[in-house]
């Protein structure tokens, strides 16, 4: 292992203490408390309630002891959905999450290294021109867009997929690719731009000079090269997709962590706030260490 | 002056300048009942209501109209933020010293793998009442209505420059090499005039060319946002509340595809325009 990315994981920790932090006083300071509903509570009920989640006492007191429950793994309990802890909601719902975040990664990914190779294997003509302007299109389309659009034309009008919900191969087909349309357009750009320029390099002339198929020189010696620009996205990619899946959790009826963080926001429930954002940030960094590592074998050029 | 443009910049320029006229004049021709809730609700579209009426019986087109000023509003005004933020912080970072330099890239590193917008929910959750309180006591009445908008304005303007500030970042470094501005050392000038009178103009072209990109991704992040109910709130509109309006109007028994189609397709225009112009200045820049 090389030390850049000792130091890398070193501050881990560091950027984990901090969106702990920011996140616990951003929620703390919001004006209303967790339980100010429309029907007053008495205040002796509420001094019970809010010593029960330990909501009482000075704010220095309930960070550290907030902190201290957060090594241990506890993300306390949901102010809202009485009686049921975060761990066990999340449990329950980042399975899902991920399950629809995986495949719309996968389509994303395979469907743009897909266009963007076939783009620029095929410079000057109308398909390049076509090609391009298809992905200009999709990023132009945000999921909260293509999502109702889609459930317009294949569930309402064609009935040929579910509208929502969750649990059968079918319901996943929608959802995944409204999730993956705009990103899979922006890796196809990013590759087509990058292989254009690698193209272009002395090693491809050689290869070409030894008599290589065009095929064989694309895909077995310019795309090595021209793919790291699309490793480095990945990162960002993962936090956008988190961040969209929201959208399509809500607009798909699915039952994923992005609809109780809405949800937690409205009801002004903390700690099931705090859980999802830490457990969120907690799953980015590591895939993003995993792409740091990723790209270090991948280019041989920055080892050492 | 369309001609300065490069080629492929004209159409998406032009239909940007239409886009923007449409929705400044075009709510001033309407009569004043159409901004009124009326009996008249899911009217489908006809040679009265063009786009159809909502679910309060509003005109739809003039909705859409009155949603495009917000959005572009903020689109524009939280670019304009995220230039300014990422600008500054590019130019410092380029002109640091390499250990400052990187510390400041690792920063942008991190903050770019962040869910930025979930902490900006939380942000303007946890603001704006304690701005409209401030605006209530300083009697700043213009700001109590629309402390929201402004709210999001700046948050989004915040979570948008770290793309700017690489780009500066990069650019200052390769112009700091220049031989002009080792001729201005020369001459003995300090290296902060330098950058001012120097550096900067030279970084102008780049940076409104990021900035046109910079425009669709904050409409996006704000549509984003009221789609959720959580961003621009009634009585304002934007495109992002007209379409989870929309989106809550199709179902299986009666939809009024209209109240989603329209809003759609203006977002898309408007996304595509913005996108292809920056993609196409982007293009000329580097190929000079």
């Amino acid at each position: 292992m090389s030390s850049p990315l000792i130091s890398r994981l070193a501050s881990l920790p560091l950027v984990l203490f901090c969106v702990v932090s920011i996140t616990f006083f951003l929620i703390r300071l919001s004006p209303g408390g967790p339980f100010d509903a429309e029907r007053k509570i008495p205040a002796a009920i509420e001094k019970k309630l809010l010593a029960k989640y330990q909501l009482d006492g000075p704010i220095l007191t309930q960070y550290t002891g907030y902190l201290g429950d957060l090594i241990h793994g506890d993300l306390r309990l949901s102010t809202k959905y009485r009686n049921r802890s975060v761990n066990e909601i999340l449990a329950q719902t980042l399975p899902v999450t991920f399950t629809l975040g995986a495949v719309a990664l996968l389509l994303a990914v395979a469907g743009g290294l897909w266009l963007g190779a076939f783009a620029a294997a095929r410079p000057g003509t109308h398909t390049e021109a076509l090609a391009l302007t298809l992905t200009l299109v999709s990023i132009s389309l945000p999921s909260f867009v293509l999502g109702p659009l889609l459930i317009l034309l294949f569930s309402i009008k064609l009935s040929w997929l579910p509208v929502g919900g969750w649990g059968t191969p079918q319901q996943l087909v929608l959802p995944a690719i409204t999730l993956a349309i705009p990103f899979a357009a922006v890796i196809a750009r990013l590759l087509h731009d990058s292989l254009r320029e690698t193209l272009s390099e002395d090693f491809i002339r050689t290869a070409r000079a030894k008599g290589l198929m065009e095929s064989k020189v694309i895909y077995r010696h310019a795309l090595r090269v021209a793919i790291l620009p699309v490793v480095s996205y990945l990162g960002p990619l993962a936090a956008n997709l988190l961040t969209g899946s929201i959208v399509v959790e809500t607009l798909f009826h699915i039952p994923g962590a992005g609809g109780f963080f809405v949800n937690s926001i409205l009801n002004r429930d903390g700690f099931l706030l705090g859980g999802v954002v830490i457990v969120y940030c907690v799953l980015l960094m590591i895939f993003n260490l995993l792409v740091d590592l990723s790209y270090r074998l991948l280019d041989r050029r920055i080892q050492g | 002056m369309i001609g300065v443009l490069p080629r492929k910049a004209r159409i998406p320029a032009m239909a940007l300048f239409m886009m923007a006229t449409l929705v400044i004049a075009g709510p001033f021709f309407f009569p004043a009942s159409y901004h009124l809730p009326s009996n008249i609700t899911f009217a489908a579209p006809s040679t009265v209501h063009l786009c159809g009426t909502d679910l309060d019986g509003r005109d739809l087109l003039l909705r859409i109209l009155e949603g495009g000023r917000i959005s572009l509003l903020v689109g524009i005004s939280g670019a304009a933020i995220s230039l300014l933020i990422g600008t500054t912080y590019g130019l410092i970072a380029g002109s640091a010293q390499s250990h400052v330099d990187n510390a400041m890239m690792r920063l942008v590193d991190i903050l770019y793998s962040v869910p930025r917008l979930i902490f900006i929910l939380i942000f303007i959750n946890a603001f704006n009442e304690r701005l409209q309180t401030v605006a209530n006591n300083h009697g700043w009445d213009w700001l109590v209505g629309s402390s929201r908008l402004v709210i999001l304005i700046l948050c989004l303007g915040f979570i948008e420059w770290l793309t700017m500030a690489r780009i500066v970042r990069g650019q200052t470094l390769a112009l700091r090499e220049r031989s002009y501005v080792a001729a201005a050392q020369v001459l003995g000038e300090n290296y902060w005039p330098i950058l001012w009178r120097h550096l900067l103009p030279n970084l102008m072209g780049i940076v409104l060319v990021y900035l046109t990109l910079a425009i669709p991704s904050v409409i996006i992040d704000e549509a984003f946002l009221s789609f959720l109910g959580l961003g621009v709130q009634a009585p304002q509109s934007s495109w992002g509340s007209l379409l989870s309006e929309g989106a809550a109007a199709i179902n299986p028994l009666h939809s009024d595809w209209w109240l989603l189609l329209f809003p759609s397709v203006v977002l898309l225009t408007t996304l595509l325009a913005l996108y292809s112009l920056g993609d196409a200045l982007r293009r000329s820049i580097q190929a000079k």
